[in-house]
């Protein structure tokens, strides 16, 4: 069976990017548009690993991986986010609030793909 | 980037809405001030332009909205007041960022000044003229801040890395799985891993989402440092993680002695040089204690050492005396050999034509080398015969015990050496000829006392080379075949009618007819008649014979002859009409001549008598319905099959010829009178032809 990753991000062009390359690579893919879309269907499906911007309306990345890592099922599940703050208090904030990992765009698709194996096998 | 052109027009037509909403945003500003979130959509989507523009290759873009971006994060946060001024400047950097973007489309050049223009003006709002510049470099540094660095070029010499991770307690909460860590290592190089467990606490304090194993690994790469470094780059902060070198391996590698176990244990902090050198003074030599315990002088342990020291210095360097290949690399050069002899076969034949001196010398000497070359790699396949003599010990022990017998099992010439993957097919009609003898040549031990034999049996099993071929002897002591019995059974299977003669050869020959058995009850060991057909198949699969011979109460041998290597073998050249054909030349015995006159004189039968002895033939020409007009004078190659002399008539006899063998592939599965094929020097395609099969078809074609 193959994974699931979900991706948050507001940005349709990157959703759009990072979704085609994932399912090139032949994972599965949820979309999300915001945080509070992200929990809601965190909650409908089961997922894997999740691909977070940090910048998003309603509720952003740090706050989106705070309350995920409160969902029992995701406790352990790697939490990449995606961001163009590459200042060391962005990552910190998303390593305290539960994240796995950081890729700082812009991004290659191969660069994606080799965190994803990182974390996510 | 997989279907870039597709990702840039969707980010054009992302950034086409953002802009409708930076607008929007802005003047939702300008009504209502206080509006905070209207602040929030405007900085966001300025950010995602920066964002997704930079990973769309539009850098202008998003360094220019880098800058719009700053200013509104200071917006945001309440650090510099909305003024008509800061709107007027995000409204035209809003038109800007259009301009820039209708520009990269069409490819025309946009006005860099006014970038520069707006970037100053909101520099001189913030009031931190300098702040920008920095935010530059830091920008630029953000590149080399990536997980993933330029791939580094691979140092040529490997290191061994000490690495101790030791990862927070809670690392499993932030979703890592230390066990991913360790994988990437393993990728790296050669790796030894040993988990830590002196931190785990007993099971009632036990949680059971908490890490508490730590792990040492010594890692040998020739990959940089950074990329072990990599490996933890998510980690850096959770875990403990040292890197150590501790050894390079250059080529005086060999020459530094091995580091001690007290060292390496100080190196690692695991202990202190102090304990280690006092809990070394405790121990004792080897020689102190032999002294000691009284078993050695003093002054003999003290010329043993200087000895020792002698040695020491006159220890020539240890060399590498194996390498291990796998063998589908050896088979492939195997088979180029065999490509190469191909070609200078045909080289030489060129040559030959030419009639040049100065073009004969080198191909001479081409012919020298290839086969020095062909001999060699052939060797490099060989393998002493006595793996698989030993593996026989344990079964003829194993099986004498359950049967109650007493033999013994001697080998000899176990460093005759085969091809390894003839060996490897012989395994199983060993196994199964060493449980014949157990089984039915053996007595039992009182059976033997008897007929004045003694109580122990022996089973013989030896090897050597003839020519180009191995010959394996199985013998017993035992009861020997039985020439009536076989009869007997032979008679009742229908094999053979009652009237019939047979030589001794012949009659032994029926037990390896299908289904044939003569022992009188079925053991678990043998007796049920599947095997000798089997163990025959097999041995002519491998392009072998078999054979047996025996003699009542003494016993019998059974002796395999096998080609050294299944990849070139010898065969005898021969010419039907225009096609060639191959003979295994380990069949042939001779060659004679056949005058059309003999053949018309016995009237269709095709039998030649050979000086008296009456010799049955097959017409290969009429065998393979090759028409052409049959010769005055025939050759026959006079062959033994299963013990038989068998003539097989060709048009001429061309000689001996290094058969290298090439298979004819899947199609060809079902013609069975031809084993494989091969290319002669000229290019022509020479079929190898299987006798045994040949006869067999000659004889079904009988009524």
């Amino acid at each position: 069976m193959s994974k699931t990753i979900m991706t948050a991000d507001d940005s349709s062009s990157i959703r759009q990017m990072v979704s085609f390359t994932l399912k090139q690579a032949g994972y599965s893919v949820v979309e999300a548009i915001d945080g509070s879309d992200a929990l809601n269907k965190l909650k409908t499906n089961a997922v894997h690993m999740l691909i977070s911007d940090l910048n998003m309306p309603k509720i952003d990345g740090i706050e989106l991986i705070k309350q995920v890592r409160a969902m029992p099922q995701y406790k352990f599940i790697p939490i990449i986010m995606l961001t163009t703050e590459s200042q060391a208090d962005m990552k910190q904030k998303g390593k305290a609030a539960g994240a796995t990992g950081w890729i700082v765009k812009p991004f290659q698709p191969e660069q994606l793909l080799s965190v994803i194996k990182k974390v996510l096998r | 980037m997989v279907e870039p052109n597709r990702f840039i027009e969707g980010f054009r037509q992302e950034a086409q809405e953002l802009l409708v909403e930076i607008e929007a945003a802005v003047l939702d500003i300008e009504e209502n001030p206080e509006e905070h979130e209207a602040v929030n959509r405007l900085f966001r989507a300025m950010h995602t332009i920066k964002g997704s523009g930079a990973m769309f290759g539009f850098d202008d873009i998003a360094k220019f909205a880098h800058h719009v971006e700053t200013a509104l994060d200071k917006v945001r946060g309440g650090l510099v007041p909305i003024t008509r001024e800061l709107i007027d400047l995000t409204l035209s950097s809003r038109d800007q960022i259009k301009i820039m973007l209708e520009a990269s489309a069409t490819g025309e050049a946009f006005d860099q000044e006014k970038n520069i223009e707006i970037i100053n003006a909101l520099k001189i709002i913030m009031g931190e003229g300098t702040e920008l510049s920095s935010d530059d470099k830091s920008s630029h540094k953000q590149k080399k801040n990536l997980s993933f660095p330029e791939p580094e070029i691979d140092q040529q010499i490997p290191m061994t890395y000490r690495i101790r991770l030791k990862p927070s307690a809670d690392i499993f909460k932030s979703g890592m799985d230390p066990a991913l860590l360790i994988e990437d290592l393993k990728a790296l190089g050669e790796c030894k891993v040993i988990a830590q467990t002196e931190l785990i606490p007993d099971l009632a304090l036990y949680n059971p989402e908490l890490c508490y194993l730590f792990w040492d690994i010594t890692l040998t790469t020739a990959k940089d440092v950074n990329a072990i470094k990599d490996v933890f780059i998510f980690v850096e902060d959770d875990c403990d993680i040292s890197i150590e070198i501790i050894e390079k391996h250059d080529l005086v590698e060999s020459l530094t002695p091995l580091p001690r176990l007290g060292e390496i244990l100080i190196e690692r902090g695991d202990t202190t040089k102090e304990i280690v050198d006092k809990t070394l003074a405790k121990q004792k030599r080897i020689g102190e204690i032999l002294i000691e315990n009284g078993a050695v002088s003093p002054e003999k342990v003290k010329s043993a050492l200087s000895e020792q020291e002698v040695l020491g210095k006159h220890k020539p360097s240890v060399l590498v005396s194996s390498v291990r290949v796998p063998s589908d690399r050896l088979d492939k050069l195997i088979n180029l050999v065999g490509e190469l002899v191909i070609t200078q076969a045909r080289l030489s034949q060129v040559s030959a034509k030419v009639n040049n001196i100065e073009l004969s010398e080198p191909v001479e000497e081409v012919e020298r080398l290839t086969g020095e070359l062909r001999d060699n790699v052939l060797n490099i396949r060989m393998m002493p015969i006595g793996t698989t003599f030993s593996k026989f010990r344990r079964l003829v022990r194993d099986l004498s015990g359950e049967l109650g017998k007493k033999i013994d099992l001697v080998t000899y010439g176990a460093e005759t050496e085969m091809d390894k993957t003839v060996l490897e097919r012989l395994d199983d009609p060993l196994v199964h000829l060493i449980r014949n003898c157990i089984d039915h040549g053996i007595q039992s031990p009182e059976e033997r006392k008897r007929v004045g034999k003694s109580e122990r049996g022996t089973i013989t099993l030896s090897a050597h080379h003839r020519g180009t071929n191995v010959v394996i002897k199985i013998s017993d002591d035992g009861s020997g075949l039985k020439s009536e019995v076989i009869r007997k059974k032979a008679e009742e299977k229908g094999l053979i009618t009652s009237d019939q003669e047979l030589s001794r050869k012949e009659m032994f020959a029926l037990i390896f007819a299908p289904g044939f058995s003569t022992a009188e009850s079925i053991t678990n060991v043998s007796g049920r008649g599947v095997g000798m057909d089997v163990v025959k198949k097999t041995i002519e699969s491998l392009r072998g014979s078999i054979e047996i011979d025996s003699i009542t109460d003494q016993g019998t041998t059974i002796t395999l002859i096998l080609p050294l290597t299944l990849a070139i073998i010898h065969g005898l050249l021969v010419t039907i009409g225009n096609d060639f054909f191959v003979l295994p030349l380990m069949t042939v015995e001779e060659c004679v001549e056949m005058k059309k006159s003999n053949s018309e004189k016995n009237r269709g039968r095709n039998i030649l008598n050979v000086r008296g002895e009456i010799v049955p033939y097959i017409r290969l020409r009429d065998n393979f319905k090759i028409n052409c007009n049959q010769r005055d004078l025939e050759h026959v190659v006079i062959a033994d099959v299963n013990g038989r002399r068998i003539g097989f008539v060709v048009d001429n006899v061309i000689g001996g010829h290094q058969t290298v063998i090439k298979s004819l592939g899947p199609i060809f599965a079902n013609v069975r009178d031809i084993s494989g094929a091969t290319i002669l020097g000229d290019g022509t395609v020479a079929l190898i032809l299987d006798t045994n099969v040949l006869l067999e078809k000659a004889m079904e074609r009988l009524p």
